[in-house]
């Protein structure tokens, strides 16, 4: 593991990630589908999951990485959770566009 | 055994009030008269077993319930001392009570609200009670507010009439002032003597440890001021005129023989405190003569027959500060107890005429009732004749003391108190000669109804007259009972018994005359010259300036209650209205933002998240930035 770390570099693990969650974050602002909302979601967390990683074996630390297993474990959850409430969207509006969602307008 | 029968004297009225209050409407008015009399005439009983019980032995009876409040170094028991003072006390207090009990009955027969007044009264005698066999101040503290209460209750018995009420609520607010005074000062003592406890408060007083006499002195200043609200004394008395807006009996109970000797009690409790501080003693001394003879002089006036009353009331009170601010305590216990009688019978009394005329309380529509009621008649005249001061009735033996009291401690307090005697014999007989001699002036239809009280009235009058009579053998120059019954509880040895020198005689010599003197002139002017009190359009001069109080009300309105009132109104007018300017205005901005910011709810998910996006972006780069 050192040695993948030293032959890439750890920056250029920061920059990868960060450029997955930039991604994740244009994702989640300029789309309207929601199902590519939630996959910019996940984009986003997997980029974070990587940080993690790459942290974890730079500092020869294991915590990091047990972390991330929480974390997937969490997200796992989160996302049944979400499709089910897309799902059930769907069958109430008949459409995942997020611009349609304004019952809630003020 | 003592613990139990102890709380039966004090419970058995609070039970009278209790089942009156919840149950003395269904119970109808006969039966909730007679529970109301049964429970102070038990509590009367059981003062007499204790009072033969502590007369015998000389031991005061101590009983301790539970331990009520203990705060650093400051411990408080709540028990009941029942020494020879508070006895003394209780007896008269259940025993006319139970008289007054008796006579309400009848009087308030006629009353809807029969039930709720015995109520009152029980629960009056209830805190009276308290009052009295309290063994530490606070324990009196609760009955002195609670006398207070019913003082109001009853006062304002009759809330329809506007006036009753406003008398029941200046009673309360004049009362509250002394109160505080009292209370300030039981702070003082327990700051200084980290009890409040009677025995133990005597035992350091008495013990010649150094004590801070600057805050004695304070403290016995704050107890008086509280006796002055209480009991009526200048400058806090002008309640207790108007206090006879509530029923007769009531001002028979509580506005003569009980509530009002409080003061009296509380300073014969205290004595020892009052030993301390000789200038308190002076200002009590001149207060209680200024008292006296102002209220006197009132009183000469007056033509409400219960005002007339109420002012002698005042006027006795003040005689009897006299004697307590000359050290004498028990030359005013002992006219505190005749006096309970006497003006106790005068009241009823009164109250029987009232009630054979429906309400009528002008002497200048009375007359000539003598022959229609010769019970009250001949009651009431034994009773003038014992306030006048007249040998041998009770009141000559208790005002012929404190006179005596007086001149041998200082000549102008003596001459002070015989002028206001010789204006009490004149105006008692005044009082007299209108109501029941000459020809009746009502109408026609009221002589027609003119008759004698009923027996549940007369018996009371009967009794109470009889005490007024013979009242004074407890303590006749020369055979001194009260003296040696009380000496235990004063700190000096008694007052000395004067030995019955030629100088005594000369003084009660000069006090009966004084008294005759009054009663001549009364006969004078209102037998023989034929005269009546003028109407109140033609009253004039000096007699209009005491026809209306000296204008001390007005005076009290002008200097307190109007300034009071505009302060009030200033609040309410300029900084409620800013204060609540600036409340409401938090409220109106905050419902404005509200309303803008509602607008930021579009319902746009995306804008959401632009927002939540841009918020973390914040959030990050303030974190970065700030380290």
């Amino acid at each position: 593991m050192d040695n993948v770390l030293n032959q890439i570099g750890i920056e250029n693990y920061i920059f990868l990630s960060v450029i997955l969650f930039c991604i994740g974050v244009f994702g989640v602002l300029y789309r309207r589908n929601a199902i590519i909302v939630f996959m910019s979601i996940e984009i986003m967390l997997n980029a974070v999951n990587l940080l993690f990683v790459a942290f974890s074996t730079y500092h020869q630390d294991a915590q990091g990485q047990v972390f991330v297993f929480f974390s997937m474990a969490v997200a796992a959850a989160e996302v049944a959770v979400g499709l089910a409430i897309l799902v059930s969207i769907f069958r109430n509006l008949g459409s995942i566009d997020i611009d349609n969602l304004k019952k809630l307008k003020g | 055994m003592d613990t139990n029968l102890a709380l039966v004297l004090v419970l058995a009225p609070f039970a009278g009030f209790l089942l009156n209050v919840f149950f003395g409407k269904s119970l109808g008015k006969s039966v909730s008269g007679a529970i109301g009399t049964a429970a102070v005439v038990v509590s009367f009983v059981v003062s007499i077993v204790f009072f033969l019980q502590v007369n015998q032995s000389g031991k005061a009876v101590q009983v301790n319930l539970f331990e009520w409040m203990q705060i650093a170094n400051f411990k408080l028991n709540f028990g009941f001392l029942l020494d020879q003072l508070s006895l003394l006390w209780l007896l008269f207090v259940t025993g006319i009570g139970s008289l007054i009990h008796l006579y309400s009955i009848s009087y308030m027969h006629d009353d809807e609200k029969m039930h709720s007044f015995f109520a009152y009264l029980n629960l009056f005698v209830f805190f009276m009670i308290t009052l009295v066999m309290g063994s530490n101040l606070l324990v009196m503290f609760i009955g002195w507010e609670g006398v207070g209460l019913c003082s109001y209750l009853l006062i304002g018995f009759w809330y329809k009439n506007q006036d009753y009420n406003d008398a029941a609520k200046k009673a309360f607010i004049m009362n509250r002032i002394g109160d505080l005074g009292l209370l300030i000062g039981i702070f003082i003592l327990a700051t200084l003597f980290s009890t409040l406890d009677y025995t133990t408060l005597k035992l350091s007083m008495t013990s010649g440890m150094p004590l801070n006499m600057h805050w004695v002195a304070v403290a016995a200043f704050c107890l008086f001021i509280g006796a002055c609200g209480k009991s009526a004394q200048i400058p806090l008395y002008t309640w207790l005129p108007d206090a006879m807006a509530g029923p007769t009996p009531v001002s028979a109970l509580i506005h003569a023989a009980t509530m009002v000797t409080a003061g009296i009690f509380m300073v014969t409790r205290m004595n020892f405190l009052f030993d301390l501080a000789p200038s308190v003693q002076t200002i009590i001394a001149i207060i209680g003569a200024a008292t006296a003879l102002v209220a006197a002089t009132i009183g000469l006036v007056q033509n409400d027959i219960k005002k007339v009353l109420a002012y002698s009331t005042v006027s006795q009170l003040g005689l009897m500060f006299l004697a307590l601010g000359l050290g004498a305590y028990e030359v005013a216990v002992f006219h505190v107890i005749t006096h309970a009688f006497f003006k106790a019978c005068l009241f009823l009394g009164s109250g029987s005429v009232i009630h054979a005329l429906h309400g009528e309380q002008d002497m200048r529509k009375m007359g000539g009732l003598k022959k229609a009621m010769p019970i009250t008649f001949i009651t009431m005249l034994i009773s003038s004749l014992a306030i006048s001061g007249i040998f041998p009735f009770a009141g000559f033996w208790s005002k012929d003391e404190i006179l005596m009291v007086a001149f041998e401690h200082n000549k102008a307090l003596w001459i002070v108190g015989s002028i206001a005697s010789i204006m009490t014999a004149f105006y008692m007989f005044r009082l007299m000669y209108l109501t029941f001699f000459k020809e009746f002036r009502g109408t026609e239809e009221q002589k027609h109804h003119l008759h004698e009280s009923p027996a549940l009235i007369t018996f009371p009058l009967i009794v109470l007259a009889a005490l007024a009579t013979v009242g004074g053998l407890i303590n006749l120059p020369g055979s001194t009972w009260l003296n040696h019954y009380l000496a235990p509880i004063l700190s000096k040895s008694g007052h000395e018994q004067h030995g019955l020198t030629s100088e005594a005689y000369m003084l009660m010599g000069i006090a009966l005359v004084g008294a005759i003197i009054g009663i001549g002139i009364a006969y004078m002017k209102y037998i023989k010259q034929n005269q009546l009190p003028d109407e109140d359009e033609q009253i004039s001069g000096v007699n209009k300036v005491l026809y209306n109080k000296y204008y001390v009300d007005e005076a009290y309105e002008m200097i307190f209650v109007k300034p009071i009132n505009f302060l009030s109104r200033f609040f309410r007018d300029y900084v409620e209205t800013a204060l609540s300017a600036v409340v409401f205005g938090f409220a109106k901005a905050t419902t404005e933002l509200g309303y803008y910011g509602r607008k930021l709810q579009s319902g746009n998910v995306g804008f959401y998240l632009f927002a939540f996006v841009l918020g973390v972006c914040a959030i990050i780069s303030y974190l970065f930035l700030a380290h």
